[in-house]
């Protein structure tokens, strides 16, 4: 409980999470505003997500990474294990506030463009009621948070933020899509990809495309697909956990 | 007390720490003694448990650092005063430092108070000079009112008001019963501030004692006699078995002898003296010729 109070007022006594947070919040809220206006007709609730899953992500992935690398830049990482010589619950810690705070703003990000949607174009039906429906808003923050897990995984193992975001950008906006031009096999490899399987969760199922998944023989379920994205983000962490405790700080 | 015992780090090749022991005492400052990549900060950091011994171990009061529960009360270091994130203020730092160990808030303020960065204490770290830097960092290390302090090279850079500040707030620290641990590879520095020392070169010990017993065998003593009955003198001192050798100006340099033995010697056979003064070597031409096979980056003079 102290390690986490420790960690958030290092967080928050510093300025960047604040601006990573706006710039994420606008950006995600933004890009629905902009969909929503230009739609000629009834807005579908599956447009309004495309700015939090997308786009709003990446920004939250990269505050995630620099929680880490800021303290590996500055050495304050070595004042920290000064003053907590247990490196494993120092930076279980941190990555813990840090979820947290990548799941409150994807929250945050997800019902904003939806509100904002329906203040833009009121005669929509954006009635949130199904569980896919749910899934595909509030399951934003899981996303998220989950994503948050890998991104300071990733942060701990480089250490420095040019490569860390370079990594997370290319991993998450890139390479995993680029992996379905690969003929037949594309596919196959991308139903066993993190974030393409976190898409799968957030997806309303086959009917709404919009999503990722698209032509991706999923194996596993929806909610499997999330398990599956939390197992990655967690193995990494224990990677990264282990090479923090034997390396030199 | 810290106590050191065959302790070795390498990196890849690199021998930074070469099968070191030694003790550092409570009550007294300790310098640790060595030239440029001697191999201090290293053994600094693994003292601290930031980096792990190839060989060898370092127990703090009988422990490994590691294994220290809320270790900022019984340990406080300033191994760089730049260790700390530019853009966070010297009370947030200090703050979640606190927190972590969990030191009531007011301890914060005490020793913003005691370095005299109270009135800058909201201000960013990144914006402060070396001098204050170097007392931001003292106050971390003070947060926890440990009984066992390190600082490496903390007068590196300070101007001669700053290093007085630190050299007596380190004394102070010592005289309150503390083990205070001080880097330097300055021994005039050392000589000033520490009464013991751990000399070391190319990673392994070259000596560990006290800093008069140190300076008296690297220097070797001499003094300096003038007098208009050199002739007479001279033949009485070397019955005594001191080591008598002619200076410039008809005077004798005696080694071997106080000033006083010279002074009872004259004044028992009516020898009228001119001058008798101790002469000392300089600290820093001794310390080359001690640790000279030791220094890790010898300076290509003249080629
Ligand atoms: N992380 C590291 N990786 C590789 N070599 C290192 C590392 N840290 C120190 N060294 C090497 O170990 C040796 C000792 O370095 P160290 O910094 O401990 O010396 P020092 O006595 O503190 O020197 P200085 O007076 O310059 O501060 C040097 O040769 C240095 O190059
Ligand atoms: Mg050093």
């Amino acid at each position: 409980m102290t390690l986490l109070a420790v960690e958030r007022i290092k967080l928050f006594s510093t300025r960047s999470p604040y601006w990573c947070s706006a710039l994420a919040i606008v950006m995600g809220i933004g890009l629905t505003a902009i969909f929503a206006a230009a739609t000629d007709g009834p807005v579908p609730l599956g447009l309004t997500q495309i700015g939090s899953s997308q786009l709003a992500i990446a920004v939250v992935l990269v505050m995630a990474a620099i929680a880490v690398t800021t303290e590996y830049r500055f050495n304050t990482i070595r004042s920290t294990f000064l003053a907590v010589p247990n490196r494993t619950s120092a930076l279980v810690a941190k990555t813990v506030v840090v979820a947290f705070i990548a799941g409150l703003l994807g929250e945050i990000i997800a019902f904003g463009s939806w509100g904002v949607a329906k203040v833009i174009s009121p005669s929509s039906d954006l009635a949130i009621n199904t569980s896919a429906e749910w899934r595909h808003v509030a399951g934003v923050g899981l996303v998220y948070a989950i994503g948050a897990v890998i991104a300071v995984a990733i942060g701990i193992l480089v250490r420095q933020t040019a490569g860390a975001v370079a990594i997370l950008l290319v991993w998450q906006m890139l390479a995993e899509s680029l992996i379905g031009i690969i003929p037949k096999a594309g596919v196959k490899i991308q139903a066993w990809l993190p974030f393409i399987n976190a898409n799968h969760f957030l997806s309303m199922g086959s009917d709404s495309p919009e999503m990722g998944g698209t032509g991706v023989d999923f194996k596993l379920s929806e909610w499997g697909s999330l398990g599956y994205f939390a197992g990655v983000a967690v193995a990494l962490l224990v990677v990264a956990l282990v090479v923090a405790k034997r390396r030199d700080a | 007390m810290i106590e050191a015992i065959g302790l070795t780090k390498r990196y890849g090749r690199t021998v930074a720490v070469d099968d070191l022991s030694f003790t550092v005492q409570p009550g007294r400052v300790t310098g640790f003694l060595g030239p440029n990549g001697a191999g201090k900060s290293t053994t600094m950091r693994m003292i601290l448990g930031l980096d792990r011994p190839t060989a060898g171990r370092v127990l703090i009061d009988g422990k490994p650092y590691t294994e220290l529960s809320r270790p900022l009360r019984t340990v406080g270091a300033l191994l760089d005063a730049k260790w700390v994130h530019p853009n966070r203020s010297a009370r947030a730092h200090l703050r979640w430092l606190a927190k972590s160990n969990g030191l009531p808030n007011n301890r914060v303020d005490a020793v913003l108070e005691a370095v005299g960065l109270t009135g800058v204490a909201g201000k960013n770290a990144g914006g402060f000079s070396l001098g204050m830097s170097q007392r931001l960092g003292i106050a971390a290390a003070l947060l926890g009112d440990p009984k066992v302090l390190l600082f490496d090279e903390p007068v590196n850079g300070l101007d001669p008001e700053g290093i007085l500040w630190i050299r007596t707030f380190m004394q102070n620290l010592a005289a309150e019963g503390r083990t205070v641990l001080v880097s330097s590879h300055l021994l005039s520095e050392m000589a000033l501030t520490a009464s013991e020392l751990v000399v070391i070169g190319k990673g392994k010990l070259i000596t560990q004692s006290t800093t008069q017993e140190f300076i008296d065998r690297s220097t070797g003593n001499s003094v300096l006699v003038r007098s208009p009955q050199l002739f007479k003198l001279g033949p009485l001192l070397v019955d005594k078995g001191f080591t008598v050798r002619d200076g410039a100006d008809g005077s004798f340099s005696v080694s071997g002898a106080t000033s006083d033995q010279i002074g009872d010697i004259a004044a028992a056979n009516g020898v009228v003296l001119h001058e008798l003064s101790p002469q000392r070597g300089s600290l820093e031409e001794a310390f080359m010729q001690l640790t000279g096979d030791a220094v890790e980056y010898h300076a290509e003079i003249g080629k």
